[in-house]
């Protein structure tokens, strides 16, 4: 049993079926990224392990427990984190107070989380008194990072963490994402960037019309020559 | 010294007690009212149009309370009752606030409705509050301060400095600029240093990833309501210490209100207390006539012979109005960004 | 299923207005002819304003809070279109007032111009106030002069004598332009912007002509505005008149004397002669009403109107459209609220009198947008149908009201001064009624009674 597992997912935006019996499952000190074209669903199934979404069907299983029925709230009391793809930060707030707020929950001493986080990401610390909104694209990003940090999480969702950034910022991007899984948390990405993606990962699914098409592990995925036409670009 | 030779002293003197000193305490009391405005619209994301008839309506809580503290005897020497009886009637306003909520907006914040539909609801609570303020009250204006009425006097300070010209100093006044200077101070640091404060800050800012990070919807909107309850009774205490309690005035108080958070930007608390006091003294200084400032100031061959008053004291309202409409064709962020110029 | 539907709705608008005038015909029967044909009246004309806010509101999604702006500027344009001018105050200020005004006019647009040619700010400022300067001068010296020819009688220019129908539409126009005016500066802003500016413009409406005597007089009020339709005395003299009373009376009449016989056809000859004026005017607004109705099914149904309403049913496809939208809004918002002129103007001239204090927010621009919401926004009949209930509880609402605390009285002992308090502050409580009703529709019913078809809400 793996540590964060979405089993047999069914859900739906009103009457417009979205996901069918679609599993995804990540363990800890891993990253698993799920891909796949546009409209497969792969943001919903982020959603439906977060409980913002409710499954007509299937279970979330979390640490050997069945959370189906929590709401968003109490999954993030339970350890698990999400960066959503866009608006991930308080754009008016310091870099100081996102991560305060990040872990506003907590009712004990969350300065040494600041500091591990700052360790993480010294950049951050050298920033911590400016307004997120002056800083740049990749820094954010890893401020969004640190503020879902903060509540000490053991899973990591993450939503199209590079989309619209420069390539070069990607790099930086992945490069955390990879210190955030080397840290012990069990992190599950939705990206657009498959290829990249893929080469970083642990393991990789590859999503069609809210359907499981491959599973893998990444390298498996890119020498698959069926994967590699349709999905990556030759 | 006569008044024959120029005499800058009194002059200042003179416009000190006409302008400087009322455009002072009328800016504060809009400030307090400005920033009601803005708390409402930064958590709950529409413009307030209840809020000059909620400043009514604390004042009239006020007003109450203190006429049954006067008839029984429960008064400090000195000190006007309305001010003692702020505690009780900020229970009573925060009580009246929680229940429009949760009987009015709280619907329309679930269903995730349009701004433009929490201004008609806002519309309709301000005609109720209105009615019940008109009901209780009456339409007339009335008078409601009691104990010192200057904390100097012209008599006084004319003995004292020895000058023509004399300025006074109402105890309103002086109540209102120490009275906004605490709260605005109050508030600064509840928004910057406490941890509510800042959740305040973060769901105004992100209201998703507030709910993200565990800060609960529900008692932000609570406190913000809280903090309304607070700046809106005492602005409207105020100002009726200030200039009398009428309240077809305090629903005019919306144009100023309403023009200070968008000269100063809206959503932004400093830009609504900079929009404040510069409504308040362009209103005084465009509506006070100079003939004779100027008659202290000019030789006698120059002096003017009509008010010099470059504008109707009857069309103070419309100076806000056309500040409005300037910020709006040159700069619709307001002076300090606001949040949205287009709704999002 | 679609078909039995709209069949529901066509009836239950039907249903719903068969109801209101069984009503305001209980009231004819039972109070007076004159009293149903007043509230008709008024319905009617609120019914006008009400399709103006409408189209703004059910069609675009601005919210106008200025109602009583544009309905003032129709009633100034009655007063100065259709009074006769007065030539002794003309003839003391009224070349300068004019020299004033163009003053005024030529100073703002030196200033728009110089400073759209860029010319330094401070010189352009400078230039501004020493021409309002001038123009305060000239303006109120003028003013002066013209508010001391007979203040008690006129005091003011007076009107251009010109026929009052012609002042519907000069109404129209004048509300059109500013509207225009705030809409061009506050479109495509936030849409608060609009509503917060449509306040203020309303309410400096408002000042002006309670404070500007020598245009209408301000608060002295302006009396005898010439009417549309016959006056009741002349009525009372026309033979046909007469005749048709007394055969509706004949069997009655034939049972009296003779001298009484004339006395009681007189009686009832001065009633019919109100009546018939009173429907005069409500043939009058009626006509508008429908003309207005027919012509904004019109272009609701025109390529325009089929653009006006997928901008409004569809916002993803409408943001696309940027530019347009703005467009589109203001023409939207101009037209909605020269038809709330017109209604304005029209009623100045069913009260015959021009009453600046009259112009209350509450009547003007709350009661209108309950019987909007009330009716059904974005639907014109569920604005008139609104019109119709809403005015009629308002009236009815007062003598209501008195007779509950009457009821109440009986309750407790005479003289009790509680009573006596609540009997002079109880019309207040019709504004909390009133927006309750507002609160609670737009809460359970958003809809309203009836509800606009194939609208996504």
């Amino acid at each position: 049993m793996a540590y964060l597992e979405g089993n047999n997912l069914v859900a739906s935006y009103g009457v417009v079926p979205i996901l069918h019996e679609c599993s995804v499952e990540v363990e800890k000190g891993e990253l698993a990224v799920i891909v796949g074209p546009n409209g497969a669903g792969k943001s919903t199934v982020m959603r439906v392990l977060l409980g913002m979404l409710d499954a007509t069907s299937g279970s979330v299983k979390f640490d050997g427990k069945d959370i189906s029925m929590l709401s968003t709230q109490e999954r993030i009391n339970h350890g698990m984190a999400f960066v959503p793809q866009t608006k991930n930060v308080f754009p008016s707030m310091t870099v100081e107070e996102n991560l305060q707020m990040g872990g506003f929950i907590r009712k004990d001493d969350i300065s040494k989380t600041i500091d591990e986080v700052y360790e993480l990401f010294p950049i951050l610390h050298e920033k911590r008194k400016q307004l997120a909104e002056q800083l740049s694209g990749g820094q954010r990003q890893q401020v969004a990072f640190g503020r879902a940090m903060m509540t000490r999480p053991s899973v990591m969702l993450l939503d199209e963490p590079t989309a619209g950034v420069s390539p070069i910022v990607m790099d930086e991007i992945f490069s955390n994402i990879l210190d955030v899984r080397n840290a012990g948390m069990a992190v599950l990405m939705v990206e657009q960037n498959a290829q990249q993606a893929l080469n970083i990962a642990d393991k990789g699914y590859v999503l069609v019309s809210g359907r499981n098409e491959h599973t893998g592990t990444g390298k498996e995925l890119i020498n698959n020559p069926e994967v590699r036409k349709k999905f990556l670009g030759g | 010294m006569t008044s024959e030779s120029i005499d800058i002293i009194n002059a200042f003197a003179l416009l000190t007690n006409f302008v400087i000193l009322p455009a002072l305490s009328y800016g504060s009391q809009l400030a307090l009212g400005a920033l009601a405005v803005t708390l409402v619209y930064s958590i709950l994301r529409f413009s307030n149009f209840a809020q000059g008839d909620s400043m009514a309506f604390g004042t009239m809580l006020v007003i109450l309370i203190s006429s049954y503290m006067i008839s029984r005897g429960w008064t400090i020497t000195g000190v006007p009752t309305a001010l003692l009886a702020i505690p009780m009637a900020l229970i009573g306003m925060s009580i009246y606030l929680l229940t429009m909520d949760r009987l009015v907006y709280r619907h329309y914040r679930r269903i995730k409705a349009k701004s433009i539909v929490g201004i008609s609801a806002s519309i309709g609570v301000m005609f109720v509050t209105g009615g019940i303020v008109r009901f209780i009250l009456g339409a007339s204006a009335q008078r409601f301060g009691d104990g010192e009425r200057f904390i100097f006097s012209v008599r006084e300070f004319k003995a004292y400095t020895g000058l023509e010209q004399g300025i006074a100093l109402k105890t309103s006044q002086f109540l209102t600029v120490t009275i906004a200077l605490l709260l605005v101070s109050f508030l600064f640091y509840f928004l910057q240093k406490t941890k509510t404060g800042k959740a305040m800050r973060a769901y105004s800012d992100n209201k998703e990833l507030a709910l993200l990070s565990g800060i609960d919807p529900d008692k932000v909107v609570q406190i913000t309501w809280l903090l309304v309850a607070l700046f809106t009774t005492i602005a409207g205490t105020l100002y009726g210490l200030d200039k009398g309690f009428a309240p077809q005035q305090y629903h005019l108080l919306l144009l100023p209100i309403f023009a200070s958070v968008i000269v100063g930007g809206i959503g932004s608390p400093i830009g609504a207390i900079a929009g404040a006091f510069l409504v308040a003294f362009s209103e005084i200084f465009l509506t006070y006539a100079y003939k004779k400032f100027l008659i202290y100031l000019l030789p006698l061959s120059m002096h003017p012979t009509s008010l010099v008053q470059l504008i109707g004291t009857e069309y103070k309202y419309a100076i806000s109005f056309v500040i409005l409409v300037i910020v709006l064709l040159i700069k619709p962020t307001g002076l300090f960004k606001g949040k949205v110029i287009v709704d999002e | 299923m679609n078909n039995l539907n709209t069949f529901w709705q066509a009836n239950k608008a039907i249903a719903c207005f068969t109801i209101m005038g069984l009503i305001l015909l209980f009231v004819g029967l039972n109070q007076s002819w004159a009293l149903a044909l007043g509230i008709i009246n008024l319905s009617l004309i609120s019914a006008i304003m009400a399709l103006g806010v409408n189209i703004q509101w059910g069609y675009a999604g601005l919210f106008n809070v200025g109602i009583m702006g544009f309905a003032a500027l129709g009633g100034v344009s009655v007063v100065l279109i259709a009074q006769q001018p007065v030539t002794e105050a003309i003839d003391a200020g009224g070349m300068k007032m004019l020299f004033a005004l163009i003053l005024g006019a030529a100073t703002i647009t030196a200033g728009v111009l110089l400073n759209r040619r860029g010319v330094n700010k401070w010189l352009v400022s400078a230039i501004v106030v020493i021409g309002y300067l001038f123009t305060r001068y000239y303006f109120s010296e003028a003013a002066d002069l013209i508010e001391k020819v007979d203040p008690a009688i006129t005091g003011y220019l007076g009107g251009f004598g010109l026929p009052i129908a012609f002042s519907w539409i000069v109404g129209g126009i004048a509300a059109a332009g500013a509207a225009w005016w705030i809409g061009k500066i506050t479109l495509g802003l936030r849409t608060d912007y609009l509503a917060i500016a449509t306040l203020g413009i309303s309410e400096i409406i408002l000042y002006v002509i309670k404070n500007e005597d020598w245009l209408v007089r301000g608060l002295k009020n302006v009396y005898g505005l010439p009417r549309p339709v016959p006056y009741e005395v002349d009525m009372q003299k026309s033979e046909w008149l007469q005749n048709i009373v007394a055969w509706i009376h004949r069997s009655e009449l034939q049972l009296l004397s003779q001298s009484d016989q004339i006395d009681k056809l007189g009686d009832y000859v001065r009633a019919a002669s109100v009546v018939f004026v009173k429907l005069s005017y409500s043939g009058l607004i009626l006509l508008i009403l429908v003309a207005f109705i027919l012509l904004s099914n019109l272009a609701l149904n025109s390529p325009w109107g089929r653009k006006v309403r997928a901008i409004r049913d569809n916002e993803v496809a409408a943001s696309a459209m940027g530019k347009n939208i703005k467009r589109q809004h203001l023409q939207i918002f101009v037209l909605g609220s020269a038809i709330v002129g017109v209604a304005g103007a029209l009623l100045v001239t069913y009260d015959g009198i021009f009453i600046p204090t009259a112009y209350q927010p509450l009547r003007f621009t709350f009661l209108i947008w309950v019987m909007v919401i009330l009716g059904g926004s974005g639907n014109n009949l569920g604005s008139v149908l609104g019109a119709f209930i809403i005015w009629f509880i308002w009236i009815q609402s007062g003598p209501m009201g008195l007779w509950v605390v009457e009821m109440l009285g009986n309750f407790i002992q005479e003289g009790n001064t509680s009573l006596e308090f609540i009997e002079d502050r109880v019309h207040y409580l019709r504004l909390v009624f009133m927006g309750t009703i507002l609160l609670l529709i737009m809460r359970f019913s958003p809809g309203g009674i009836l509800p606009e078809k194939n609208k996504e809400l």
